[in-house]
Formats: C-alpha cells, structure tokens, sequence
C-alpha cells in the first residue's frame, strides 16, 4: 500500500499516460481500420490490393519491431520533430487498425445479403450502400470484438515504456530500479490495467446495449 | 457475402470510373513508394558504406544466432504454453467445483495482465540472469491461459450428442475425453491454436526489453556498434526475416484450415472464430 499512496502522483502520471495512449490510438485506429476495410471491399482493384498487403504485413509484424521502426529508424528519415508520444501512436495505431479492419469486415459480412441487394434495387452507389445500410448494421456485430481490441491495445500500450514514453509500464520500471519490490508494483500496475479493462468493457457494453435491437 | 454484393456489376461508365481510380490510387501508393525510396536515398540510407556490416561473416553470423534465439524462446514457449494450456482447460472442464474456480481464476488473471509487465516482473524478481527464461515463462503464462479458452472452446463446440452417445454406451469421462471429444475439438481448433502460436512468435520480441539477446536486440546490438549506426538497413533486413517466419506459419494455419474443409471425413465442427482473432492483436 505504502508504494502506492508515497508515489501517487507518479502511478497517475503513469495512469495518464496509458489512458491517453490508448484513446488517441484507438480513436486513428477505429478510422483508419474502417477506410481500409472499406478499400479491401472496394470495386477496385489497386485499393483492394493495397488493403490486403497493408492488414498481412501488420498483421505479421511483432509490435516492437514496429516500435523500433518508428523510434529508431524513422527519426533519421526526417521525422525528428515528432515526440516520443506521436510516434508511439503511429506505431500503436497502424498496428491495430488491421486488427479493427478484420473486425469491421468479418462484421460486414454478416450483414445479411438482401441489405446490400435492397440498397443497389433502389440505385444506391457502392458508397452510399456501404455508408447508409451496411456499415451502420455491421457496427452491431463489429461492436464486441472491436472492445476486446481496445482492451488489448491498453496491454499494447505498455511496450510504449519500453521506448520512453512514461506511462504505467515505466512506473514499474522506475520504482523497480529505485529498490521496492517488484511484486508489490506489480500488484498495483496490474490493477491499474485491470481497472482500465473493466472500464472500457463497461463502455462496450453500454455502447451495445444502446445498438441493440429487439428481435 | 462476397465483395461482389456491394456493388453492381459495373457498366461502360463504371469501369471507366473503376479505372481511374484504380490509376489514381496506383499512382498514390508508387508516389509514396517514391517518396520513402527519396528519403531514404536523400538520407544516405543507401550508402554502401552502411550496407558494409552484413558482408562481415562475423554480423552475419550474430544475425544467424539472433534468429535461433528467437526461434529457441518461441519453442520453449510453445511448447510449454500448449501444455499449460491443456491442463488449464482440463481443471475448466472439471466436474469439481473447485477445481473449476482455481482454473478459471488463473485463466482470468493471466490472459488480463499486459505480457510485458508479467515478463518484466520475472525478469527483475526471478531470474535476473536468465532473461530468457522470464521471457519463456512469462509468454507460457499469457498464451497457456488463451490456448486454455481456445481448447475450451473447441471440446464445448463438439455437438452435444456426441457425449451423450459417449456416455450413453457407457464410456468414462476420461475415455470420452480421449476418445471421442479431444480428437474432433483438435481438429476444429487446429487453425486457432496456429494463429496463436504465431502470436507466441511475435511475442518473443519482447524479449528486446529485457535485454534477452533475440533477433530484435541483436539488431539494435549490431547498429549501435557499427560505422555510421545502419538502423535503417537494419529494419530493412529483419523486419522481412520476422514477417517470413510469421507468414509461414500463418499459412500452414490457412493450409490445415482449408485442407480440413475438402477432407473426407467432413468439414469439422464450427469453430468460434472471432475471440481466436482478437487475441491475435496480443
């Protein structure tokens, strides 16, 4: 209890830190995630393509190669007036928004058949199909996985500390080499991550019951 | 619902349309192809200066045992995750409370917890000088506990008659686990528990954090100490090894999945598919 209640401010800089990471990223990545699901279902080719190649290569990337990409490497192509921060989010949300593309798509296609026939019978285009009818049907089905990605990138959001960004993780890193122990931190950074989980689950859940249909 | 749905099949004017931004988007992505070659180039990324290092056998040869690092951590990993990960769902599928409780509590704790901070715990409390074994042990606990709900999933997924006929002809839960549940649920988790395999891989880089000498850190060891510090071409030379070793097992997952559809024997029972997804974003 005591390392908690003496470092206080220092577990809620922490604390900030991972809730901001999170939610700037996980706001890019829920739009960047629906333009790409949009471009892998588009009726042209090259965008179908590139949505592809773009989902296979982060899908396949381990985050901290990605972070190494951006922290490490990036700088020297002229990106040096980015923090920290704002390259951490590059790294974070260009990792999830595949993960957020494969969840809109499987929930696009869930939508049943007659939705996208109905909507081409009256003369609607691709876009407004997508847009008006099957979009705002898929975010029903697309609503529970997409919660459990943003549980996931606030575990994500640690590696951050690993590349000097301060939030929970390096709270643990700096009071572990100021010589408490590692098991009381870790209780109280883990609660922190659990008490964050809690709380976006509850905002899905809300969130879905406001979609909800009754059937 | 195939993507053809969305759209109708396109006329004259559509696939002109089609084709123009088809063209524009071609020239997009090319231009910013160009651009990153330009920097780069501009940057003196291509330098042959900076390219020196990997002709050394010596580098090459820290890349070589960087890679059976890594691929040393993933075994392990593997290994003991699947087998953690058996006997978590065994205590879930228990017909003793208790047991339940207890098996469900460290499957909640465990898959809860950020990896990192479980690996970084076990590398500072436990094994100092052994990073690799806090990284081996902290990536069986994380992906035991998900492979435990994926092996779950599947036995809960094998149609119900199944077990009643089981038990019907007067098999013991144990023989029925054995010889009837587990042999089916394999097979419609097989694909799942690949594509978590393939997060156990990922994972393993981790290891760079804690300073576990894997193909990322060697990587950073390599560009640190060289002429000119080739971060760059570095990234450039692993991130293919790392997205190689991934896909392919990646496709061997695709491969088991679709094989198993045409087999004879039928296509397995229905695997839920969206929690394997998601945890693959770990």
């Amino acid at each position: 209890m005591n390392v908690l209640l003496d470092h206080f401010a220092l577990f809620r800089e922490g604390f900030l830190g991972t809730v901001e990471l999170t939610a700037l990223s996980g706001l890019i990545a829920l739009v960047l995630g629906v333009v790409i699901a949009a471009f892998r279902v588009s009726p042209v080719p090259p965008l179908r393509y590139f949505g592809t190649t773009w989902v296979l290569l982060f899908r396949n990337t381990p985050l901290t190669l990605l972070f190494f990409v951006v922290v490490l490497a990036l700088p020297r192509l002229g990106l040096n007036t980015w923090s920290f921060f704002q390259l951490a989010i590059l790294a974070l949300s260009t990792y999830t928004s595949a993960f957020v593309c494969e969840a809109v798509r499987s929930g696009i296609n869930t939508v049943p058949l007659g939705q996208a026939e109905a909507a081409r019978s009256i003369g609607m285009t691709f876009t407004q199909t997508l847009r008006l009818i099957v979009l705002p049907q898929a975010t029903r089905t697309a609503l529970p996985p997409i919660g459990s990605l943003m549980i996931a990138l606030t575990r994500n959001s640690a590696i951050a500390g690993g590349f000097s960004v301060f939030e929970l993780f390096s709270v643990q890193k700096t009071l572990s080499e100021e010589g408490y122990g590692i098991w009381t931190i870790f209780v109280w950074v883990a609660a922190a991550y659990l008490l964050l989980a809690f709380a976006i689950s509850a905002l899905f859940r809300f969130l879905e019951n406001r979609m909800a249909v009754a059937r | 619902m195939s993507a053809s749905v969305l759209y109708d099949a396109p006329g004259p004017r559509a696939r002109a349309r089609n084709k123009i931004i088809g063209a524009a988007a071609i020239a997009g992505i090319l231009g910013l192809l160009y651009f990153v070659w330009y920097r780069l180039d501009r940057a003196g990324q291509f330098d042959a200066s900076l390219w020196d290092p990997f002709q050394y056998t010596g580098i090459q040869q820290r890349i070589g045992e960087g890679i059976v690092a890594t691929l040393k951590a993933f075994a392990l990993a593997a290994v003991f995750s699947l087998v953690f990960g058996a006997t978590l769902a065994a205590g879930r599928l228990s017909d003793h409370a208790p047991v339940r409780w207890a098996a469900t509590t460290v499957v909640e704790l465990f898959r809860g917890m950020p990896l990192l901070i479980m690996i970084f715990a076990l590398y500072v409390g436990v094994f100092t000088t052994e990073p690799l074994w806090a990284l081996v042990i902290g990536l069986t606990l994380y992906n035991g506990a998900v492979q435990a709900e994926i092996f779950r999933a599947g036995i809960n997924a094998v149609p119900k008659g199944q077990s009643e006929a089981g038990y019907a002809i007067g098999l013991r839960k144990t023989q029925l686990m054995v010889t009837v549940l587990i042999p089916q649920a394999v097979r419609a988790m097989l694909p799942s528990i690949i594509s978590q395999l393939v997060v156990t891989l990922k994972d393993t880089s981790l290891g760079f954090i804690i300073t576990y000498e894997e193909l990322l850190y060697t990587g950073k060891l390599i560009a640190q100490t060289s002429q000119g510090f080739p971060y760059i071409p570095m990234v450039l030379v692993i991130a293919p090894i790392y997205i190689a070793m991934c896909l392919t097992l990646s496709g061997l997952a695709t491969w088991i999945e679709r094989r198993s559809r045409r087999s004879p024997k039928g296509a397995p029972v229905e695997a839920p598919e969206a929690e394997a997804a998601v945890a693959e974003a770990e």
